[in-house]
């Protein structure tokens, strides 16, 4: 399949799958009265509009990032949650239900955002100047690690009972109730995210050779470092933000793809994006269908897709290894 | 022009891998690089390719320090075979060939002359008929012979390689050696890293001998191949000879306790 078919197919899908999400949920509002004005109207263009465009664009940015972050590492098996970043957004998000978020609704992403931001630094603080990638997968695998302990502390410290179960719900992610305020605080962090990581597209196609050869051929590794952590960390930090952690798309998502785009890490990168936002935006219109007495968690639905995902690979890698 | 290196040292983690190393690569001339494991021959050929930096000394191509140079002009210039054939990704022959193209292409898409520079690469390593292969199902030698084409395609004027016959067929052994001759004869200058001292004397026009990173031999082929010197670097006792055809051949024989 050539680049620009699968592109297109992939573009394609995810448009249907955006009509099948405004379609979804526990009313019933036919495309002809979606503009007339009334108050179903306004489910799809306060409610559904928001949440769908939110739920694509996570998935651009989620499937996106773990394409870069793959062929960054050249580990097929990484995710854009391995550096920490969405553990240090998850962990700002989680001190401001912490500290009251009643307060006002833009407080949550704003401190998810600081978050992300604040682990981004340490993150290239940690790993020095020397862009190695041996100092940062350990630089980030350690903020991940204290990140993560550090929103268990918070869960733990809770001062009520309330508190501590709203912080776990919200940690397990999903896109209920977002607005039009979410879409303009996240999409324009995202876009800015995946434009750097777009930026990463021809080094990685030389890292396919290894880093020294890659250098040889005038790879700026330190650059090419620089725009991970950026790119990563804004469109991670605004999925965060908006949703809350969503597992395996960054994972998953890439993975499918490759084989269709013929491997190249940069002919990866568009259709990782499009794939994404297909999946996350399906998923989340699956857990409005599925009848359950409060709606699954976003989240929750990626981990169990996700597994059945791992064992698929498993069986094939038993399979070629045998 | 050529590229001299004069007197460079480096040091890591208080063990000299490079003492006051000097030497001159002539565009036209193969220089084989020889000595023991661990001598410092593939830390050379990095601080050669500008990936590392010596602790002192100064490597330059005609009058402009190499350190100083572009990174993309400096990957034009310099063409860098690693020791480890990595490949990452299961991409086609031709897209990794490709790769060698990087420093000469502009934003968007490739030229009619990456085009024909990827072709003639391919062409001259043998690898055409693998254009549309993936390149993690080729076997070990076939790969060599891809990442050659790849180094090829960049068209450098110098030309390193380290070790670059490691897993080839003997047959694709001589097409790589009269491969990297012919990019002598064409006017790049070349720098090989050789165990082979057979292969080294086939194809050498001067050699340079490493011993725990100090230059302990350095001239043209006949005045370096020499049994004395070849003891000193290696610790071995060697037999020259000359094949019927003429050729030179070294055969090491025994260990010197």
């Amino acid at each position: 399949m050539t680049q620009l078919r699968l592109n297109l197919l992939l573009l394609g899908a995810l448009l249907a799958a955006m009509l099948v999400s405004l379609l979804s949920g526990k009313v019933w509002v036919p495309p002809g009265d979606w503009l007339r004005g009334d108050l179903a109207s306004l489910i799809i263009l306060e409610l559904r509009l928001p949440r769908t465009i939110l739920a694509a664009a996570i998935g651009a940015a989620l499937g996106m990032s773990g394409a870069v972050m793959q062929g960054y590492l050249r580990n097929p098996l990484a995710d854009p949650g391995l550096f920490g970043v969405s553990g240090s957004a998850a962990l700002g998000a989680v001190s401001s239900l912490y500290f009251g978020y009643a307060i006002s609704a833009l407080l949550l992403p704003l401190f998810a955002l600081a978050g992300a931001a604040i682990g981004m630094s340490l993150l290239a603080m940690l790993a020095g100047r020397s862009g190695s990638l041996i100092l940062f997968t350990l630089a980030g695998m350690i903020l991940a690690s204290i990140s993560g302990s550090l929103t268990s502390l918070l869960i733990s410290l809770a001062p009520t009972p309330f508190a501590a179960s709203e912080i776990v719900t919200w940690l397990l992610g999903a896109l209920t109730d977002r607005s039009w305020d979410d879409v303009r605080l996240a999409l324009p962090v995202m876009a800015a995210g995946m434009i750097a990581l777009a930026f990463t597209a021809r080094s990685l196609d030389a890292l396919t050779l290894g880093e020294a050869a890659a250098r040889s051929l005038g790879v700026d590794v330190r650059r090419l470092q620089w725009l991970v952590v950026l790119g990563v960390g804004l469109t991670v930090g605004a999925s965060v933000a908006a949703a809350g952690i969503i597992g395996f798309v960054g994972l998953i998502v890439p993975h499918l793809v490759r084989p269709l785009a013929g491997h190249r890490p940069s002919a990866v990168l568009l259709p990782s994006a499009l794939a994404g936002a297909l999946l996350l935006t399906l998923a989340d219109s699956l857990v409005r269908i599925v009848p359950s007495a409060s709606e699954l968690r976003l989240g929750i639905a990626m981990s169990l897709l996700g597994a059945p995902f791992f064992l698929a690979l498993l069986f094939r890698m038993r399979r070629e290894l045998a | 022009m050529d590229m001299t290196f004069d007197g460079i040292s480096l040091n890591l983690r208080g063990r000299q891998i490079l003492d006051a190393v000097t030497g001159t690569l002539r565009q036209g001339r193969v220089t084989v690089i020889l000595g023991a494991n661990g001598a410092g021959k593939s830390t050379l050929l990095s601080c050669l390719a500008g990936l590392r930096h010596p602790d002192s000394g100064r490597i330059s191509i005609g009058d402009r320090d190499i350190n100083r140079l572009d990174r993309l002009e400096r990957a034009r210039m310099i063409g860098l075979l690693p020791q480890q054939g990595d490949i990452h990704w299961d991409i086609d022959v031709t897209a990794l060939v490709s790769l060698g193209r990087m420093p000469h292409r502009g934003r968007w898409g490739m030229s009619d002359a990456d085009h024909h520079a990827i072709q003639a690469a391919m062409a001259a390593t043998d690898c055409t008929h693998l254009a549309k292969r993936k390149a993690l199902r080729l076997s070990g030698g076939e790969q060599g012979r891809v990442l050659l084409a790849r180094i090829l395609a960049g068209e450098p004027q110098w030309l390193l390689a380290d070790e670059p016959l490691a897993s080839l067929d003997p047959a694709h052994q001589l097409d790589v050696l009269d491969r990297l001759k012919q990019c002598a004869r064409t006017g790049a200058g070349v720098a090989v890293v050789l165990h082979e001292l057979t292969h080294a004397a086939r194809i050498a026009d001067d050699i340079l001998v490493l011993k725990e990173g100090r230059v302990i031999a350095y001239g043209p082929r006949d005045q370096v191949l020499t049994p004395d010197i070849l003891a000193n670097a290696y610790g071995v006792e060697v037999h020259i000879g000359t094949s019927p055809a003429g050729d030179m051949m070294v055969v090491p024989i025994r260990r010197i306790a």
